[in-house]
């Protein structure tokens, strides 16, 4: 009985997830794998391609020592931390006023700033290129900053309201009784409240910014102000050469901050995610 | 300390009306229950006394201060909710202190203060707890000690046992009263539960519909109530209610109903003058029947046995008089069994009448 309940549960859970692990982990397995061969073992259609055979760093040195790819990682952190940080101010204040305020057209407030996020980017990228022009903002990382938050505010405002929904209004009137300010209110109680909420929001703004491509090949020319993702698709593919060594080296760094955030915040962000407040 | 004073109150939400020309004077340190059925407009009242919700039309007082646009947090008011509101990301502590820091109190006096509310409620060592490691009941305190703490001029309450299982609702019943007492603050409580009503309350205020029905003392209210409604919510089990026809003239009316007839006494007959040959409304209370061994017409309703619920303390027997649905009380023990006759004798100085129409009482 406990023998058919063992394989059962292995049948059924372990099997499919380790497959689906597999699936989901080939790529970063492969890219790894990448970076630790030298080009001549990696044209080398013998060796066996799942296994290095003599690992080198030459690739890591060389991403670092032929391209400025420091520079690119200091400018994708500041355009990335900027762009979170921005929409989530803006979304904390538009997600409480929509769902709390209920002032006269808050309904449609809400559905017009979803139906925004509806938009595809590759759609909005032309006019938006064109303000950024107007606005002097072209090849800045500034232009990455101020359109990021157009598809980051939508979302997280529609995260944050469902979070927000899910705070008993009692606690916000008794507050109110107890003597509190809305702005009192909103640091003392609600941001506290929905903190794992406001990471999610955060993790996702953040990941997005960090990898976004569209906008960052858009507005973005001068190889001293590129992002990470651009840089290195831009810098090391030349002609119809692709440094797949470096390349591979770049993604593999480029990974890991995000990588970090999330295992810092993985708990948090499955809560946030699910909105649920737990008493 | 301070009287509230409602004066022709209204609130519209859009269309709907929720509270219609309501007006109540509360005296200082009176304890004022707020009771009727949900949708009545008795939590919309206490929170626009509260400043939760804009008043449409009408003034309210708090002492001689006129409040209807001052902000909640001026009111000096505390109010206690359903589900209690506790801050969840704060310890006990920290609920009960928050009203006072907002007010800038000092940290000693804030310390000081709180001590005393959770000495009074009896949680002193669940003040550095959070609110999810607490039980209702504990919860419950907790809501307590964050209105007392401020010591405000009016409490209110919104149906604050709501949550509790029944044997803890008693308890805090009764702990609630007490404390009203030693606070010596007036409260305004707002329940669906006539019997907390009956029991916590110096005055009752029945509404239906977002109007008040009656306003006065528990037993007022059980003795003489104004109208059907009222007869019909105030008591447990509920007051008979039955259509009857009144016949007959001067000293000799009698009243028919289902299949029976009741010939009213003389002195009650009087009253009824008017009301001859019309439908009216009678109201007998289930503890308002004797039983006699035999049926005589005129004087006893001949019902059959329908169900049998033995208290402990009281036994209720539910009957039908031909299509007459009736309860009566019928002591602690009974050999009453179910498909059996009874005869019900009613104590016609206990009886009430309605008018039909207007529903209202008729003495």
């Amino acid at each position: 009985m406990a023998i058919e309940r063992v394989v059962s549960k292995v049948i059924k859970f372990y099997v499919p997830l380790a497959a689906y692990l597999a699936f989901l982990l080939f790529p970063f397995y492969w890219m790894v794998n990448t970076v630790f061969k030298s080009d001549i073992e990696l044209y080398n259609m013998d060796l066996n391609p799942l296994y290095v055979h003599s690992p080198t760093l030459g690739n890591i040195v060389s991403l670092f020592t032929e391209t400025i790819f420091l520079r690119w990682m200091a400018n994708t952190f500041f355009v990335a931390i900027s762009a979170t940080l921005i929409s989530l101010v803006v979304s904390l204040l538009a997600a409480y006023a929509i769902q709390r305020l209920q002032f006269k057209g808050s309904g449609p407030t809400g559905v017009a700033i979803f139906l925004a996020y509806l938009v595809p980017q590759t759609i909005l990228f032309i006019p938006l290129a064109h303000t950024i022009f107007k606005l002097k903002l072209w090849d800045s990382l500034w232009a990455l900053v101020l359109t990021y938050p157009t598809f980051l505010i939508p979302f997280c405002t529609w995260l944050l309201m469902g979070y927000f929904k899910s705070i008993p209004k009692e606690m916000e009137e008794c507050a109110m009784i107890d003597g509190a300010s809305r702005i009192k209110i909103f640091r003392r109680i609600i941001l506290p409240l929905c903190l794992p909420g406001v990471l999610s929001a955060g993790i996702f703004c953040f990941t997005l910014s960090w990898n976004e491509y569209l906008y960052a090949l858009a507005f973005i020319s001068s190889t001293a102000k590129k992002t990470v993702p651009i840089g290195l698709v831009t810098e090391l593919v030349r002609g119809d050469v692709y440094h797949w060594g470096a390349l591979m080296a770049g993604a593999l760094c480029a990974s890991v901050p995000v990588a970090l955030v999330y295992s810092f915040f993985v708990e948090h962000y499955v809560a946030g995610m699910t909105g649920a407040l737990k008493e | 300390m301070a009287e509230v004073r409602l004066e022709n109150i209204c609130k519209h939400f859009d269309e709907v009306v929720a509270v219609d020309n309501f007006n109540l004077s509360i005296r200082d340190k009176e304890f004022v229950v707020l009771v009727g059925p949900s949708g009545c407009g008795k939590t919309t009242t206490l929170r626009m006394i509260a400043g939760l919700e804009s008043i449409t039309s009408g003034e309210v007082y708090i002492g001689d201060r006129l409040i209807n646009k001052l902000p909640a947090k001026d009111r000096n008011i505390a109010m206690v909710f359903q589900n209690y509101a506790l801050y969840p990301h704060m310890t006990v502590f920290d609920n009960m202190a928050f009203s006072l820091e907002m007010r800038k109190r000092s940290k000693d006096e804030i310390k000081q203060r709180v001590q005393e509310a959770a000495e009074i409620l009896g949680i002193q060592e669940l003040l550095f707890r959070r609110p999810k490691q607490l039980s209702g009941g504990q919860r419950q305190r907790v809501a307590l000690g964050r209105a007392i703490v401020r010591n405000p001029e009016v409490f209110l309450f919104d149906e604050p046992l709501s949550n509790l299982d029944a044997k803890l609702r008693a308890q805090t019943r009764l702990e609630l009263k007490k404390l009203h007492e030693r606070l010596a603050t007036t409260a305004v409580y707002v329940t669906h539960d006539q019997i907390e009503a009956m029991t916590m309350g110096d005055r009752i205020v029945v509404m239906h519909d977002g109007f008040i029905q009656q306003v006065g003392s528990p037993l007022e209210l059980y003795d003489r109530p104004a109208n059907k409604f009222v007869a019909g919510f105030i008591g447990s089990p509920a007051m008979n209610l039955f259509e009857a026809e009144l016949n007959g003239a001067g000293d000799e009316i009698s009243l028919r109903a289902g299949d029976f007839t009741l010939d009213l006494p003389p002195e009650k007959a009087q009253h009824f003058q008017d009301y001859t040959e019309q439908k009216v409304i009678v109201g007998i209370r289930p503890e308002d029947f004797k039983q006699a061994a035999e049926h005589s017409p005129g004087k006893t309703i001949p019902a059959t046995v329908e169900a049998v619920e033995p208290l402990g303390n009281e036994t209720y027997v539910n009957v039908a008089a031909g299509n007459v649905a009736l309860t009566a009380a019928v002591g602690k023990r009974t050999e009453i069994k179910p498909h059996g006759t009874l005869n019900l004798v009613p104590i016609f100085e206990n009886m009430h009448l309605f008018d039909s129409r207007s529903e209202n009482s008729i003495l």
